[in-house]
């Protein structure tokens, strides 16, 4: 046999993906790069790769530039109620979708999956008009309460996910005497851990990352998430690239800690979510 | 426990039973069904008949509609934006992202480190990358343009220049490409590999075997992708708020997007009721072009079990 693996055409191939890779990458080390250098350094042309010292002291000083022990705490708290409730709400509901033969069923998954098509500016304008007229603006409550009401996306994927569980479990259950809630919570819910995984990780990133709710709900200084604290070193001028990059940086460890430990879940949920044929 | 209430009041058959146990777990869904989008839906479209502004109301028929047509120059504008930057980022996303699949799918070794690496952009999730483009992107020293002059291209001044903004937001999209590509990628990993040998014994040629299995079979994903993508593409906020910095889509309101626009006037002029007349001619556009988009959906995309052959 040829050694195949490593032809000629192969390490042309590997070579071509690597340049692009490298194109992906070297950014991510800009940043790092700006994050470790002085101001004029930055400033210089033609821009140096490395900073002639590496000032790690500047992650100290732009941590402090604003409260951002405080917009962490505030993010967690709302990442924290955002991912609870996003797996609970999606996997009670998906069971339905899945499980129990009721009737308008089948009209109302689809009623699910065409709530995707809708833009979201459509509701978020009378949405944000119900929360203040409520008093829920300038609180965590429009960010959160939302979420515990399921999301089309995850209840399909989770539902993908149900439908190869065969229904002879849950009959057998049934004569057993166990009802649909026990069944759920006792039975199927430890089945499914991996995808519940991936729906707590889809959801804490897009919870982490949210800026536009936050934008649009909180107004009070004090109560800002991390992605909204971002903003104090923009719109003052000039803008110190060094702390920013820093802050930058640190707001992203988070999502890139989870993805690098539980790589898998996260691919799993971008192959459920391709089954969709819409 | 629930059975046996279900009995008493005479629901006995386990049909009926299940009935009512189905629309107990679906229940959270049709309360944010009704709560956040029907009611919504349903007010956002009476209002955008209305002068509105969350406090006071005046009924205008199709005022707000006729006023986004005929006196807002910057309805048109926020919309040919919009249409610009979708035509320019759809097709470039989605044809990156298959050919990097498709070259990373032939390769032999080293797969899934570059996998982990294409879909690294994906995974920094925030404004923070935003931040990033705008410092990669600086006309004078920036990365960018400092690579492009090491090849002797003068580099465009990107955020800056209003003929610039929208392909500037277009490369960081395709720096992230990774997680469409993620899609193709398991689509193909997924085709069983004795369909590309028996191919190979007829003698069938790599070019041929691209087209006729590769091709087809990653259709309906393509096909997936494209209605989301429409749908995300006319959307676009956050890129024209950060990158023009005080979300007024500057410069020369080239980073006007169609929902900025929206917002300005939902949110900073409280004219909430144009707003909303905005928001659902932007639905109804949306929907023409997915509609569309579907009707094309029998010429181009593949189905398993469609036809055995091919």
């Amino acid at each position: 046999m040829i050694d195949k693996k490593y032809s000629a055409g192969n390490i042309i191939l590997f070579i071509i993906l690597m340049i692009g890779g490298l194109l992906i990458l070297f950014p991510i080390f800009w940043m790092l790069s700006t994050a470790l250098k002085s101001l004029p350094e930055i400033a210089q042309y033609p821009p140096k790769i490395f900073p002639e010292k590496a000032l790690w002291g500047n992650f100290k000083i732009a941590w402090t530039k604003a409260p951002f022990t405080r917009y962490l705490l505030n993010t967690l708290l709302v990442v924290f109620f955002s991912v609870i409730g996003s797996v609970l709400s999606n996997s009670f509901i998906a069971y339905g979708f899945a499980k129990i033969d009721f009737k308008g069923r089948k009209t109302l998954f689809r009623l699910v999956l065409a709530t995707m098509m809708i833009p979201g500016f459509v509701t978020l304008i009378p949405q944000y008009v119900l929360f203040s007229k409520i008093g829920w603006v300038d609180s965590y409550l429009p960010l959160i309460v939302p979420l515990f009401c399921g999301n089309a996306f995850h209840i399909f994927m989770m539902r993908q996910f149900y439908m190869t569980i065969p229904d002879d479990l849950i009959q057998a259950g049934q004569i057993d005497g166990a009802s649909h809630f026990y069944i759920w919570a006792k039975l199927i819910m430890p089945m499914v851990k991996p995808v519940l995984a991936s729906v707590a990780l889809f959801s804490f990133k897009s919870a982490w990352g949210d800026f536009q709710g936050p934008l649009l709900y909180l107004s009070t200084r004090t109560k800002y998430t991390f992605q909204l604290g971002l903003q104090v070193f923009k719109g003052q001028g000039y803008t110190e690239w060094n702390y920013l990059m820093a802050v930058s940086l640190l707001s992203m460890i988070p999502s890139l800690t989870l993805f690098f430990l539980f790589q898998n879940y996260f691919i799993q949920g971008v192959n459920t979510s391709g089954a969709i044929k819409a | 426990m629930l059975s046996r209430f279900l009995n008493k009041i005479g629901l006995k058959t386990i049909k009926k039973q299940e009935n009512v146990y189905g629309y107990i777990f679906i229940l959270p869904w049709i309360i944010g069904m009704i709560c956040f989008t029907i009611g919504p839906l349903i007010f956002s479209f009476v209002t955008s008949f209305t002068d509105y502004n969350m406090l006071r109301i005046k009924w205008l028929g199709f005022g707000n509609y006729k006023r986004m047509f005929t006196r807002d120059p910057m309805f048109w504008q926020a919309l040919k934006n919009t249409l610009i930057y979708s035509l320019m980022n759809i097709p470039l996303v989605t044809i990156g992202g298959v050919i990097v699949a498709i070259m990373l799918h032939k390769l032999s070794f080293g797969v899934r480190f570059l996998r982990t690496v294409y879909y690294l952009p994906s995974v920094m999730v925030g404004v923070g990358t935003y931040f990033l483009w705008m410092l990669l992107l600086n006309p004078a020293n920036g990365l960018v343009n400092s690579l492009l002059a090491l090849v002797g291209i003068k580099g465009p001044a990107w955020l800056t220049d209003p003929m610039w903004t929208k392909p500037a937001i277009v490369l960081m999209h395709v720096w992230g490409l990774g997680g469409q590509m993620l899609l193709y990628l398991s689509r193909l990993q997924s085709i069983p590999r004795d369909l590309y040998e028996s191919a190979a014994i007829d003698g069938a040629s790599s070019w041929y075997c691209l087209r006729k299995i590769t091709l087809p079979l990653l259709t309906p994903i393509i096909f997936y992708n494209l209605v989301i993508g429409i749908i995300g593409s006319f959307q676009v906020f956050q890129e024209g708020y950060i990158f023009s910095g005080d979300g007024s889509g500057k410069p020369a309101g080239s980073l006007l997007f169609y929902n900025l626009h929206v917002w300005n006037n939902a949110f900073k002029n409280f004219k909430t009721g144009y707003a909303n007349a905005m928001a659902w001619f932007l639905f109804a556009v949306v929907m023409i072009i997915t509609i569309i988009v579907q009707r094309t959906q029998s010429k181009w995309v593949f189905y398993e079990g469609d036809s055995a052959d091919d």
